[in-house]
């Protein structure tokens, strides 16, 4: 049994659907790397797993239990922690203080601030510091610990390379194995393709709200992935022009 | 002489104000949500304690005992149940749905208490004062209002900055999906907020009633009051608050001395006209230096 | 030539606007034949209730101006009425636009300190206002004698019989109200409404079309002082005499209204005549018991913004969506005129 297995996944926003009959499976202690290029979904299929958007059908089963009427902040206690997209740190707390709300649902574990220090020593100077005046790699990696403290099976790392400096990235994702040693499973949501072959297990691509390519990265070909990515296969407009195109549409589900 | 006297009396009655507006300013600062009925609220708190005064004949600030808990279970099952649902970008509910309450709860309490002016009767502390010299006499009462009040915002301030609660309170005020992501259940820090709103709000009412006469009335007067603290403060600011209310409260005692004196205008009249002034001048108040909307 | 073409009227807003000329015309004539009055005394109250009404929605409804604060012009209508009739001598019913002209200007100043606040604590800061107000009113000693009752002599009505008084209160009454409607409907249908959706919509996406969003509202608020002034004239032509508690009376003069506005449907021309409607009825009910109007009243309102944020106009809307007085623009194929596509 996987650790998050996600069938038949629809959901979004108001009238408007993002994410259209979305399967997928994560095995405990794997990494998988979510791929697609903006606006195909990626973040939505996150925020769903975590709780802060409602899915309109689907299944999401989380070890085992249906998370569908669980709400974001039981998930956390389930096991499920978020680094939102654009870092999202509380900017009227300091570091240290951010660190600890991560602890606020009192899940056991591993995961103490010294921990999270020994992994992002860059943090070390900055505890006492307002989290609104840190760097842009300076918050990835609070946030992220942020979101260790909460002790989770399963982290969503959300645009974990947005709007960084490559060698704050590397620094990133230096970190990762640290994190996956423990036993945590990552879901990671990466518009860089070679660092996502870099550090996944496993790599799913999305394509306007669809799945449209899964593999590991030493078994796919640059080629697909580039045509998963941008939509070469014809498997256009399905929703988007007056006129629906009748061919072409027998892409995997 | 006298001056000097209203000064120390307003500064007294300051901590009166600061009490009515410490709810007000919390709830504002972590939700955002303004409560109308917060002045009749107090007044409810006051008439709770004439009852429980007069059924089991006890002094008010034992009746205290009975009136907080009360107050501050109906504070949280509201919250929970009635006003989270008016939360969100549109501030439109929760300004009807709370006005509607105040000018239910004031229309029920004439109903069952009638319009007559009521007073606490505390005994001996409400009479007795501390003679410092021949112009100044400071009442131990209103000396208990303004150590209540500063021991309630140094309370609430340690429990903001120091503990697991109160950092969520924090969080949850920056941003509350994110607060969500931390397994924080934001709707019940809502609530957990206006439970000690109204706690705070009933030992402001009852203090009132043992401070004057009150009548049914009486609370959109002490929510104006609450509120001109908070705004000539800065909004989301407790210590704002704090010195809103000492502000508010020298403004009207020392007001009353020019009326007194000259014949020119009411004491509240001028703690008003204060407010405007802030509003003009320093429309985010004295210690709100971030625009939090 | 494209095939849709923008339209604004529905089948029913011609009933709609048919209706309503021939109910104004039936009112107007309500003297002649209502001879004992015995609907004329409440309707006169009901109108001006209407207008009130349609005003604070058309602030609150549609501009986001939730103002918890228009006693303040009723309250400076009606001591402009008693100040132009009784100390200049102008005729009662000269001096009403008068006190709507005054509760115009002195709302400008007002704006350039609650526009500060937002939302709820716009609310409250109109409301601080009018106790400012009320208090000044009632402190003013000789000059406004608000601590005092004042009333309308019989030197300043010396002209009018008891009967031709009621009749043009009556008169008056209605043209407010009438007038309110269609201020509101007509306000809408102009850019002023279409800038006015933009902002409720989306304030700063607004702002970023290029909609003034500052004087947009100011427009509205002016208009609405303007209206409510003249109204608190005609509520004193009606009740005779005031004290500056009754006059800035916030129970009366803004909570009722709410109530009634809300309970019918807050953003809608026609939720104010219904709400007006179950007003009366509810009065007619409990005459004598002003609490029980307000807790009732009370509860319903903040029921009704719970559960039915569009009051009574909006359940019915649920029910079957007729707009009589519609303000939307909408698409509508030629060769089917009036049925929405």
């Amino acid at each position: 049994m996987s650790l998050l297995e996600v069938s038949g996944l629809v959901a979004g926003y108001g009238d408007f659907q993002a994410l259209f009959d979305i399967d997928l499976d994560v095995d405990e202690g794997e990494t998988l790397a979510v791929i697609g290029a903006n606006g195909a979904g990626k973040t939505t299929l996150l925020r769903t797993v975590a709780g802060l958007v409602r899915a309109w059908s689907g299944e999401i089963r989380f070890d085992g239990t249906d998370l569908l009427s669980v709400s974001a902040h039981r998930r956390v206690r389930e096991g499920i922690a978020m680094v939102p997209e654009g870092r999202q740190l509380f900017p009227s707390l300091n570091v240290r203080e951010n660190l600890q709300v991560g602890a606020y649902s009192r899940r056991p574990g591993a995961w103490i601030v010294p921990r999270v220090l020994d992994v992002f020593p860059l943090l070390e100077p900055l505890m006492d510091r307002p989290a609104d005046v840190l760097s842009g790699g300076e918050q990835q990696a609070a946030a992220i610990g942020r979101a260790l403290m909460t002790n989770p099976r399963l982290i969503l790392l959300d645009e974990a390379s947005l709007g960084l400096a490559p060698v704050v990235v590397k620094q990133v994702y230096n970190a990762l194995p640290s994190i996956t040693e423990a036993g945590t499973t990552v879901l990671v949501v990466e518009q860089d393709i070679s660092q996502a072959l870099a550090v996944a297990d496993r790599v799913l691509c999305l394509l306007e709200g669809r799945v449209s390519l899964e593999g590991s990265p030493s078994e796919l070909e640059r080629s697909q992935i580039t045509a998963a990515y941008f939509d070469l296969e014809g498997r256009s407009d399905q929703h988007g022009g007056l006129e629906g195109r009748s061919d072409g549409h027998g892409g995997p589900d | 002489m006298e001056w000097i006297n209203a000064v120390v009396q307003g500064l007294l009655l300051g901590g009166l104000f600061a009490l009515f507006a410490t709810g007000l300013s919390l709830a504002f600062g972590v939700m955002r949500f303004v409560n109308l009925a917060h002045g009749d609220l107090a007044i409810l708190g006051a008439f709770l304690a004439v009852s429980t005064t007069a059924s089991m004949d006890i002094n008010p600030f034992i009746s205290l005992l009975v009136v907080v808990p009360i107050m501050t279970a109906l504070g949280y099952a509201l919250q929970r149940f009635v006003f989270n649902r008016t939360i969100g970008e549109d501030p439109l509910p929760s300004i009807l749905v709370t006005f509607g309450l105040g000018v239910v709860l004031q229309n029920l309490l004439l109903e069952r208490y009638s319009a007559d002016s009521r007073g606490l009767d505390a005994g001996a502390l409400e009479t007795s004062s501390l003679t410092i010299n021949d112009d100044i006499a400071v009442g131990w009462f209103p000396v208990v209002i303004l150590v209540t009040a500063l021991v309630v915002l140094i309370g609430l301030h340690l429990f903001l900055r120091r503990t697991r609660l109160g950092r969520a309170f924090r969080a949850t005020s920056d941003a509350p999906a994110t607060a969500r992501l931390m397994g924080i259940d934001d709707r019940n820090i809502y609530a957990v907020v206006m439970a000690i709103a109204f706690a705070t709000v009933a030992v402001a009412g009852v203090f009132l009633g043992i401070r004057q006469t009150f009548g049914p009335t009486d609370g959109p007067a002490q929510l104006v009051f609450g509120f001109e603290a908070v705004v000539i403060g800065g909004l989301g600011s407790l210590w704002g608050t704090l010195l809103g209310g000492l502000i508010l409260g020298v403004a009207q005692t020392v007001g009353n001395q020019i009326d007194a004196d000259f014949g020119f205008l009411s004491g509240p009249l001028y703690g008003h006209l204060i407010f405007l002034g802030v509003l003009a001048f320093r429309p985010t108040g004295l210690l709100g230096s971030r625009s939090r909307s | 030539m494209s095939e849709y073409r923008i339209s604004r009227s529905t089948p029913e807003s011609t009933v709609g606007l048919i209706g309503a000329a021939v109910a104004v015309l039936v009112l107007a004539t309500l003297p002649w034949w209502d001879s004992d009055g015995s609907l004329q005394t409440p309707l006169i109250v009901v109108l001006y209730y209407l207008a009130l009404a349609q005003m604070w929605n058309l602030l609150a409804g549609f501009a986001g101006l939730v103002s918890v604060g228009q006693q303040m012009f009723v309250g400076i209508g009606i001591y402009t009425m008693l100040q132009v009739a009784e100390v200049i001598g102008l005729d009662p019913f000269l001096a009403v636009p008068v006190a709507g002209m005054v509760a115009a200007v002195l709302s400008l100043p007002v704006a350039a300190f609650a526009f500060r606040l937002k939302g709820g604590y716009f609310a409250i800061g109109t409301w601080v206002v009018a106790e400012v107000l009320r208090l000044l009113v009632t402190e003013s000693g000789t000059h406004l004698r608000g601590g005092d009752v004042r009333s309308l002599t019989r030197d300043s009505l010396g002209g009018y019989s008891l009967e031709m008084r009621t009749n043009l209160t009556y008169w008056l009454a209605l043209a407010l109200a009438a007038g309110a409607t269609a201020i509101v409907v007509f306000a809408l249908r102009s850019r002023l409404g279409l800038a006015l959706r933009a902002i409720r919509d989306n304030e700063s996406g607004a702002r970023g079309l290029g909609v003034d969003v500052t004087r947009t509202k100011l427009i509205v608020w002016v208009v609405a002082a303007f209206w409510t002034g003249c109204t608190g004239a005609v509520i004193l032509l009606n009740t005779n005499s005031a004290t500056a508690a009754s006059a800035f009376s916030v129970l009366r003069w803004t909570a009722l209204v709410i109530f009634i506005a809300v309970i019918g449907g807050v953003g809608s021309t026609t939720g104010a005549i219904i709400g007006v409607l179950v007003y009366w009825f509810l009065d007619e009910q409990l005459e004598d018991a002003e609490n029980w109007r307000f807790i009732i009243l009370g509860a319903i309102a903040a029921v009704m913004a719970l559960v039915a944020p569009r009051g009574f106009y909006g359940l019915l809307q649920r029910w079957r969506p007729l707009q009589f007085f519609p303000v939307r623009r909408r698409l509508v194929k030629r060769d089917s005129v009036g049925e929405p596509t």
